[in-house]
């Protein structure tokens, strides 16, 4: 394994477009996997999990392509760890998009409707309001960076775990952080320049995550 | 908060941005992709490529746009043009696209839109819709029908009924087009971005007509967009994306700050 570019798994579980998040990391210098490789992900010095799209078929998929444990695992030996957008919802107990289908769980509560009487769903750029400046996955973007949003439902959490969020008219779970797992409703790899820093952000991450061990 | 979204769109024919583009400093102005990340460093918030190629054979060539775009621009795109069956929307969406727009090929078969949001997501669908002005009816209210192969066809579809039956099947964004405006840079139709904006809760796109800075505010501000679509105004160099954010930001509509 080439040390300068850290093996960085995103998971591949056969849903939309996955590519975006792959091409995002290799340009901040990663090597990028898209891969359904248990053998690859246990390698991996950080895992990214893609989601686009609903919440019950992208649980689904992620069973059936029996991604689910070594994502698990990952989580569980403390990898560096990023879901992004449903790949962040996934991570909570549930979701009223896809009631009766359990999430993953490793993250405690359950990812709810936007409210009533707004535009759904939010598809725009949207600024973060930082709650926990401390968070090293927004190190240089905790002034009011603009990322991209795409979403009709967001996870409602305990405060202790959110590290940013975004107004929508309400304050919205945008970041959640618990040691090395990371999630964003937003799309990083879709926010031009903030997004780029924030993929920077993880690497440098994954790279001290790996001297660690 | 809303944030107004200001979207560029390029028209590409077999692989080749057509319409005149006259951009400073790009090695080759009929690119695509150079466009498309030339705009992405102005601070555009979306591309829209519209595929205009007549030769239905052809996917490859599109195919490989998104492909290449996905690997040189950072923000969202939207490939429009060609798609018939969800076989066609999984190959740009697998190549990179966000999103894929449906027109012609969602009235013929409304089932369509269903089916590519129920394996991809309904944020990934746009339906465009071609609109045109019916006139006042007797109570002095307007209508406006859906028209279809390039704004020739009038499909007899009123076009509020129409946008709401999509809303049903799973649809992320309206991209709505007035024929009646189009080319004209004179101007979106308000009455008819109005009506569709109040008629659905998803986003809706302005598009057709913009010759001014101005109109795209007229587009926010009067018709209450989600996002303002524009090609001619970009392309000539007469505004860029930045002019753009800062005439909205003046007028009290919220964007994300220009880059440039």
């Amino acid at each position: 394994m080439n040390g300068d570019r850290p093996l960085v798994a995103v998971l591949d579980y056969g849903i939309g477009n996955l590519r975006s998040a792959q091409k995002a990391l290799e340009r901040v210098g990663a090597d990028a996997r898209l891969t359904a490789d248990a053998g690859l992900i246990a390698d991996a010095a950080g895992v990214v999990l893609p989601g686009v799209g609903h919440f019950g078929t992208c649980m689904d998929q992620l069973r059936a392509t029996g991604l689910e444990p070594p994502a698990l695992d990952a989580i569980e030996s403390g990898l560096p760890f990023l879901g992004i957008c449903v790949g962040m919802q996934m991570l909570f107990e549930a979701s009223e998009e896809a009631p009766g289908v359990p999430g993953m769980g490793v993250m405690p509560g359950t990812v709810r409707l936007l409210p009533d009487g707004i535009v759904r769903p939010q598809m725009q750029w949207n600024r973060l309001d930082v709650q926990r400046p401390s968070c090293p996955l927004l190190a240089g973007l905790t002034d009011g960076a603009w990322m991209y949003f795409v979403h009709s439902y967001a996870p409602d959490t305990d405060d202790g775990l959110v590290a940013a969020t975004c107004d929508y008219p309400t304050p919205i779970t945008a970041v959640v952080e618990r040691g090395r797992l990371w999630a964003t409703q937003f799309h990083p790899e879709k926010s031009g320049d903030a997004g780029k820093r924030l993929a920077q952000n993880f690497l440098a991450a994954v790279r001290a995550d790996k001297c660690r061990r | 908060m809303k944030t107004v979204r200001v979207i560029p769109c390029l028209d590409v024919d077999d692989g080749r941005v057509v319409k005149g583009v006259n951009f400073v400093g790009l090695r080759d102005a009929g690119d695509p992709v150079e466009l498309a990340a030339a705009y992405d460093r102005q601070g555009a918030d979306e591309i829209v490529f519209l595929d205009i190629t007549a030769s239905a054979h052809d996917r490859d060539t599109i195919i490989e746009l998104a492909r290449h775009t996905a690997e040189e621009v950072f923000i969202p795109f939207t490939i429009g043009g060609g798609i018939r069956s969800v076989d066609d929307a999984r190959a740009l969406l697998r190549a990179g696209a966000d999103k894929v727009s449906v027109g012609s090929a969602a009235v013929a078969r409304p089932e369509l839109v269903r089916e590519i949001a129920d394996e991809f997501g309904t944020q990934c669908v746009v339906v465009s819709v071609d609109a045109k002005s019916n006139g006042a009816g007797a109570d002095g209210s307007t209508s406006w029908n859906v028209y279809v192969k390039g704004g020739r066809e009038d499909t007899g579809i009123d076009a509020l009924g129409w946008v709401r039956q999509v809303a049903e099947l799973g649809v992320g964004e309206i991209l709505l087009n007035s024929m009646d405006a189009d080319g004209t840079k004179a101007g979106f139709d308000l009455e008819l971005t109005r009506a569709v904006v109040d008629a659905v809760e998803m986003p809706v796109v302005a598009s057709g007509g913009a010759g001014t800075l101005q109109h795209l505010v007229d587009g926010a501000l009067i018709a209450n967009a989600d996002a303002v679509l524009a090609a001619s105004i970009f392309h000539f160099g007469e505004h860029t994306i930045a002019d753009a954010k800062r005439a909205l930001l003046d007028a009290g509509v919220a964007v994300r700050p220009p880059t440039a």
